[in-house]
This record gives structure tokens, sequence and C-alpha cells, in this order.
């Protein structure tokens, strides 16, 4: 029976990754992803379930030792944000290579430079080309349902690549909601048991992790590359799967009240919640303004964000990340990289909000799209703005 | 690898680039390193076997006699086995 | 002359006779890490998973679509072996309990050079030990980076040039006296802590079977003789190897919980360093007056081993 809980959401992750009964768990602590691996130790110290979870010594060990255990056959979990993502990012594109179907998730928090505790999206921004399957959520209801159903999708058959589940650190993961869990008996019957395509083991004698030369190297990352674009099947085939047993759908792009909108703002993450009040309190005054929630990342959704996109004049991208010196954020780059093609296509502006865990209120949102609005009509004259800086 | 021919397809490249033939780097014969390779005196051999376990490409191996012979399709001639043969039975003599 | 009179000599005829690393691959000619690889993996036998770090060894041996490894391998990077074989060890553990693979009791063995040991893999190998895996660690140690052209590592020796510390007008190498992990592990309360060398096979081998039947963490630190890199004739590698040990530089010994004990015996009277520099390019610069710091040095290293071996009691026993 599903079960409505009001708890942290770091702990309703904690509670969705053990209802998928790991075998392995190797997780260093960092803020504001700490609680996410601490109410998982508790839960592994009172046998709620039966796994073995290593205290490692750092992340870089962490995303290691958990390389070891899925290669060994065990289903493995860990979690991270920032410094500590950067550390392991020697390994992430590895694990991927080695298609090991490794989840994560991250608290997504500003990377360092000054030293910032607080939610932005520069640490996962700056994994992107590693070749994981990269979701994010919006609420704890969608971590609950998305670290489950990342270890149908990053173990199905065709797919056995590396999942990371991004929350925002802190807007998120220190919030406390009611969230619905569903009991042990629906994750079996959802979550079929963890069939490695081979392990290391000496039932079966296999070499993992050779030396690609330049003659193979190119084949070996095509392979890599259509794997993830294929990926997107079986995650849409697992999201209808969702949708079927407990009633939630999820699609690779949300689209909220978007019938007959003239500026579409695009969100990734929490803040797309924020700008819902926006997108309602807009509506009220007769804006047709309208809202996407991007939530599939990797792999991009180019086709559902052109159809998502149409009859609209102008696009107003979101980013929690700054790409120094480029001409777009992270995020904003992909979108004009997937419209460029279409002829009909609305004006795109950028604006970097929130970083490092500036506050973003609907108020702001409203501010925006009557910025954005202007574009249909005017350039912008910067390629990206920062949204909210003090000093001209 | 029977079926696949060098080099190989993206579609062809095995899952993870992970290798299902043990030992078969065996494929390929280190011999033609060589320029100078191990030659046998069996009337000294004693058949101690100090050339098989030293030898860094586990290339010798006894024949149906039990003398010891280097299989030239692998020996890089290190000269290891003749330097530690000590009743002599072994020596280097130059390729070609 | 009968096996029982000379041992040592006949041993080699008794070693498995199975070969898990195979010939073809591509390791320099008269390589001693490539040696002590085989001789390691004899001694393991097949139920035996291997950890390995980036390093000569990886590289030489995994070119795809070929692999010289018989047993189940795996190389994820360079600092990670020991943690990727936490991983592994832990994997196959929770496995084997919850009985989703075979009941069968596989050995989880991390290998690295000493670059990835040493230098890079310090951290991972210090946790690993720490939280006491069912792990045996081996270190090929030929004192370089030889993978990548022979760059100084921590546990390259005092006066050895390489690469990154090379010999020149105002410098002669290697300023530090190189690294020792086996005190490291020692202090770690690792059970079984040794020194190997290839030259001495059947010791190595010894080591190998007895640090496997360890249920907890273990260490081996097997000094490589690599040719190419210490500039000398291929087949000397074993001979070199001897001269370590005859000259005390190497010492071979084990720490059993505590307890130190030297298995191959030392000549009475240790020969004189110069027997084991001299036969190496990477020493060839040495002035007489570095020789005799040298000399000065190993001497202190001797006594402090032998002072050891001497004093120190088994854990068990001050208990």
């Amino acid at each position: 029976m599903t079960k409505r809980a009001g708890m942290e959401i770091a702990f309703a992750a904690a509670e969705a990754v053990a209802l998928c009964k790991p075998d392995v768990v190797a997780a260093y602590p960092i803020t504001p992803n700490t609680h996410i691996p601490e109410h998982l130790s508790d839960i592994v110290a009172d046998g709620r379930i039966d796994a073995d979870f290593i205290c490692v010594e750092s992340e870089h060990s962490a995303l290691s030792a958990c390389c070891g255990a899925s290669a060994a056959g065990a289903r493995t979990f860990t979690a991270t944000s920032s410094q500590g993502l950067l550390f392991m990012a020697e390994v992430m594109p590895i694990v991927s290579a080695m298609r090991l179907p490794v989840v994560m998730a991250i608290g997504n928090r500003a990377l360092s430079g000054p030293i910032n505790i607080w939610n932005d999206h520069s640490d996962i921004m700056s994994q992107r080309d590693t070749g994981w399957i990269s979701v994010f959520a919006s609420n704890g209801q969608e971590v609950v349902d998305m670290v489950i159903q990342a270890f149908k999708i990053a173990e199905h058959r065709d797919v056995l690549l590396p999942f990371n589940v991004n929350l925002d650190g802190f807007q998120l993961t220190h919030v406390v909601e009611p969230m619905l869990f569903p009991d042990q008996e629906e994750v079996d019957k959802f979550l079929p048991e963890y069939k490695p395509y081979a392990t290391v083991h000496p039932d079966r004698v296999v070499s993992m992790g050779t030396l690609g030369m330049p003659e193979i190297f190119t084949e070996a990352m095509k392979a890599k590359d259509m794997a993830l674009i294929n990926s997107k099947k079986a995650i849409l085939e697992v999201w209808r799967e969702w949708e079927e047993q407990f009633g939630r759908r999820y699609g690779p792009i949300e689209a909220y009240r978007t019938e007959e909108a003239n500026v579409l703002l695009l969100t990734v993450g929490s803040m797309g919640e924020t700008a819902e009040v926006a997108v309602d309190e807009l509506r009220k005054r007769k804006m047709p303004a309208g809202l996407l929630k991007l939530k599939l990342w990797r792999p991009f959704p180019s086709e559902e964000l052109r159809k998502a996109v149409k009859g609209a004049k102008v696009l107003a991208v979101m980013d929690r990340a700054v790409s120094c010196g480029g001409s777009a954020g992270p995020v904003c780059a992909e979108v004009k990289s997937a419209l460029y093609g279409e002829p009909d296509r609305p004006a795109i502006v950028n604006y970097i909000i929130g970083l490092g865990g500036r506050d973003v209120i609907a108020e702001d949102f409203i501010q925006i799209v009557e910025k954005a609005a202007k574009a249909e009509k005017e350039k912008p004259k910067e390629a990206y703005e920062i949204y909210g800086v003090r000093g001209s | 690898m029977a079926n696949k021919k060098w080099p190989e397809t993206w579609q062809e490249v095995n899952l993870g680039c992970m290798v299902f033939s043990p030992g078969n780097a065996s494929e390929y014969h280190t011999g033609s390193w060589r320029d100078r390779r191990p030659v046998y005196d069996n009337s000294k051999c004693i058949k101690c076997g100090i050339c098989y376990i030293f030898c860094p490409e586990g290339c010798i191996s006894q024949d149906a006699d039990g003398y010891f012979v280097a299989d030239l399709d692998y020996c890089k001639g290190c000269g290891i086995c003749a330097h530690e043969c000590w009743p002599g039975a072994i020596t280097m003599l130059e390729e070609g | 002359m009968s096996i029982v009179e000379n041992f040592d000599l006949y041993a080699p005829r008794l070693a498995d006779k199975e070969e898990y690393f195979s010939a073809g691959h591509r390791a320099c000619q008269g390589c001693g890490e490539a040696l002590a690889i085989r001789l390691m993996c004899k001694a393991l036998g097949k139920n035996t998973v291997i950890i390995n770090a980036t390093g000569c060894m990886e590289v030489i041996s995994s070119l795809y679509p070929t692999t010289a490894w018989r047993l189940p391998w795996i190389h994820v990077a360079f600092p990670n072996s020991a943690s990727v074989g936490s991983g592994v060890e832990a994997g196959l553990k929770v496995l084997r309990r919850k009985g989703k693979i075979s009941d069968r009791d596989v050995k989880a063995v991390s290998i690295g050079g000493d670059g990835g040991t040493v230098d890079i893999g310090i951290q991972a190998l210090s946790g690993a030990m720490e939280r006491g895996h069912d792990l045996l660690y081996v270190c090929f140690d030929n004192e370089a980076y030889m993978n990548t052209g022979m760059q100084r590592s921590g546990a390259t020796p005092f006066g050895a040039s390489t690469s990154t510390d090379p010999v020149g007008s105002v410098s002669f190498g290697k300023k530090a006296w190189k690294k020792n992990v086996a005190e490291i592990m020692v202090a770690h309360n690792v059970p079984y802590v040794a020194t190997a060398c290839h030259s001495y096979p059947i010791d190595f081998m010894n080591k190998v079977k007895k640090a496997r039947k360890i249920k907890g963490p273990s260490y081996i630190h097997c000094l490589s003789v690599c040719p190419t890199g210490w500039r000398m004739d291929s087949s000397l590698t074993i001979k070199v190897g001897r001269l370590a040990l005859e000259t005390g530089i190497f010492p071979l010994y084990e720490v059993e919980n505590g307890k130190y004990r030297i298995t191959v015996d030392m000549p009475e009277l240790l020969r004189p360093v110069e027997d084991y520099l001299k036969l190496q390019g990477r020493f060839r610069h040495l002035r007489p007056d570095k020789i005799e710091e040298i000399q000065a040095r190993v001497n202190l290293e001797h006594k402090k081993l032998m002072n050891k071996v001497e004093q120190l009691q088994s854990w068990n026993d001050l208990g």
C-alpha cells in the first residue's frame, strides 16, 4: 500500500533507494547531500536492508568502489555534490564507458570559487559530456519516483548506463514535504532483480576496462553515444510503466499552461515550481505566458523541445550556472543548438539566475517574462544576462 | 573475436570494450621482437626448471623427455634464462 | 643431486603449471614486473579477481580486443586500484551472502605499480586497509613511473636519475629516500605485510599464498627490476634483484601481526651497495661521496629493520 509521509526530501531519497534493495552503497559526505548517505547508513545499520555501506575516504573512492561493486554484479548507489562530483570526475566517463549501471543522487551545489555550499547547477553542468543519463527533479515526489525509476532504466538490458538524479541542494534536499511512498511489494513488482551483462567472477572470465588504441577509440565512443541516445526509448517505456502502476506521469519536458503562450519560460529543477506560481499570476493578468519544465537532461530531448516551443514567440531559458566566457549558459546553449535548424523558432533569451543559492521568487520570473516579451521585436543586447546582479 | 574482422565497426565493438577471450593476447607473436635466441645444450641440462620459472613471457615449457625449450613465437631474447642457467646449458645466439 | 638436498633449485618444478598471464603481452624484454605478475597468479589460482591500476602491467596486457589475463580482471583508473578493489570485495561478499552468485571463495586482489600505490594511489590504499576489506594488495615496485617514461616516484631510490628528477650540473638525481610503504601498512595494523622480489620466486609465491589465506587486508611489496628504466642489460633482471637483497638495499621480510621475520637470509657481511649500483645506468653518475652516503643510510636502515626483527613481539603476545 502506498503510504503518504512527510519528511526531509534527502531522507525520502534514501528511503527510495532502500526500497530498491541496493547491494553496495559507497558514499562520502558533502553538504548538502550528506543526509542521503547518512539516512541510508541508518537503514543499513538497523538491518532494514541487507547491504554493505562502505564509508569511503573520498568521493573518488566512492565512485570507484561503486564501479568495482557494479562490475562484481552488485546493485550500487552513491550520492554527492559540487566539489565531490568534481573529485570523482575522473571516474565519471569511465563508468559509462564500462556500461556499469551505477545510480547517483546529486544534491546540486555551486562549484567553489568562492566556496559556497548552496544551490546551483554548476556541478552537474560540468559533467554534461560524460555519458550518464541525467534527470532533474523539481519536487520531493519527483525525487522519490525518479530514484526508483533510475535503477530500472540504468539496468535495462538495452541501456546499461549509469544514471544521476539531480535535486537542488537545500532547496530540495533540506525541505520537508509530504510524499507518496510505494511499498516494498509495489517496488519489487516494478523493479526486477539486477541481472548483469557480465561480471568479474571466475565463473565466466572477462577483462573489463581494456585499453583502446586510436584504431578503435572512435568506434567505442560512437557505441557509447548511441547507447545514450537510444536509451530514450527505454526511458519513455519505463515512464509509461510507472504511470500505469503508480498513476504519476513523467515526460522529458513537462508543459504548464502553454496553450497559446507567447512567451515560454524554460526551467530546470526546483525553480520550475516557483515559475508555476509566476505563470498563474501572469495568466491572471491576461499575459499569455507558459512554462516548460525540463526533466530529462541527458539524452537531451531535442525532438520534444521542438514540439513544445511551436507557436511561441519568445523562449526565455533559465540557467542556474554560468559558462564563463561562453556564448550562453549551458542549458541555453543546448536549447539553441536543438532549435537552430527550425524554420519557425522563437526568439531565445537567456537568464542566469539563482547562483550560489541566491533566492529566486515568483516576482523575479514575472519581471523576466516582461523583459523577455520585448525580445520578440528587439534583439537583446547581451547573449545572456545574469539576472539581479548588483552593479551595471 | 572469431567472426569479427579487425578493425571492428562501432556495432561490433564489445560492450564496454570488454574482452571475453581470456589469454587471447597469445595471438600476437612477440617472437618477432628479438635479436638473439636461446640455444639449449641438453647434455648439460639438469632439468631443474629455473629457466622456466624465470621467463617473463612464460614461454618455456618441458618437452616429452623433461628438457626445457623456449617457444620461439614468443621469446623476446632477453637472455635471463641463459644468465640464470647455472650448469650453462643455455647460450644466446644472435639472430639473422 | 636430489630434490630434497637442493630444494630451492628444484622447487620451480613444483609450482602450478597453469599460466594465468599469457605470453603475447607487450612488456619489454626481461621485464621483472611481468615475471612477478606471472608468479603471483600461479600462487593465487583461478578463484581470484584482479583489480589493476593504470600502469605498465595494465597497458601491456589489455590492448582491446586482446587480453593476456586468464583471470577475471578489471581496470578503472590510476589512483583507485584499492578503492575499486574494496568495491569488488564488498560486491562479491554481499552477493554471495544473498545467494545471488555461486558459493565460491573468490579473493579480490588489487595490484598497482609504485606510481599507483605509493603516490597517487596511497589515499585509496590507506582507506581500504583501514576499513579492513578482505583484500590483498600487491605493489609491483619498479621505482619510477615507468610506463610513461621513467618519471620520479616516491619509491624512486635516493640518487637515481629519472626523467623528472634527472642528474644535471646542479643535481644528482632524487634527493629524498625511498618511501617505505610496507611500514605504513604495518602502521595500519594490517595483519600480514611482506616484501618480496621475483628473484626469489618461491619466497614470493609462498607469501602470496599466505596473504591469500588472510581473511582481512594484506599487503605485499614486490621489487620489480626494470631493465629498460634502470638502464641495464635485460638478462640481468634476476641478478639485480638478488643483489638488492645481498647488499641489504631491499631485504625480504614479513610482518605477521607486528612480528618481523626475515624470510630470505642476507649474507652476514652485506655486499657493498656499489655492486648493485654499478650495474644500473640510472646510478652511473654517482660519485664516491654519494655512494658512501647511500651505503651509510642502507646500513642504518638495515640496523633499524634488524632491531625490529629482534625486539618487536607479535601483537597477539602483547595483548
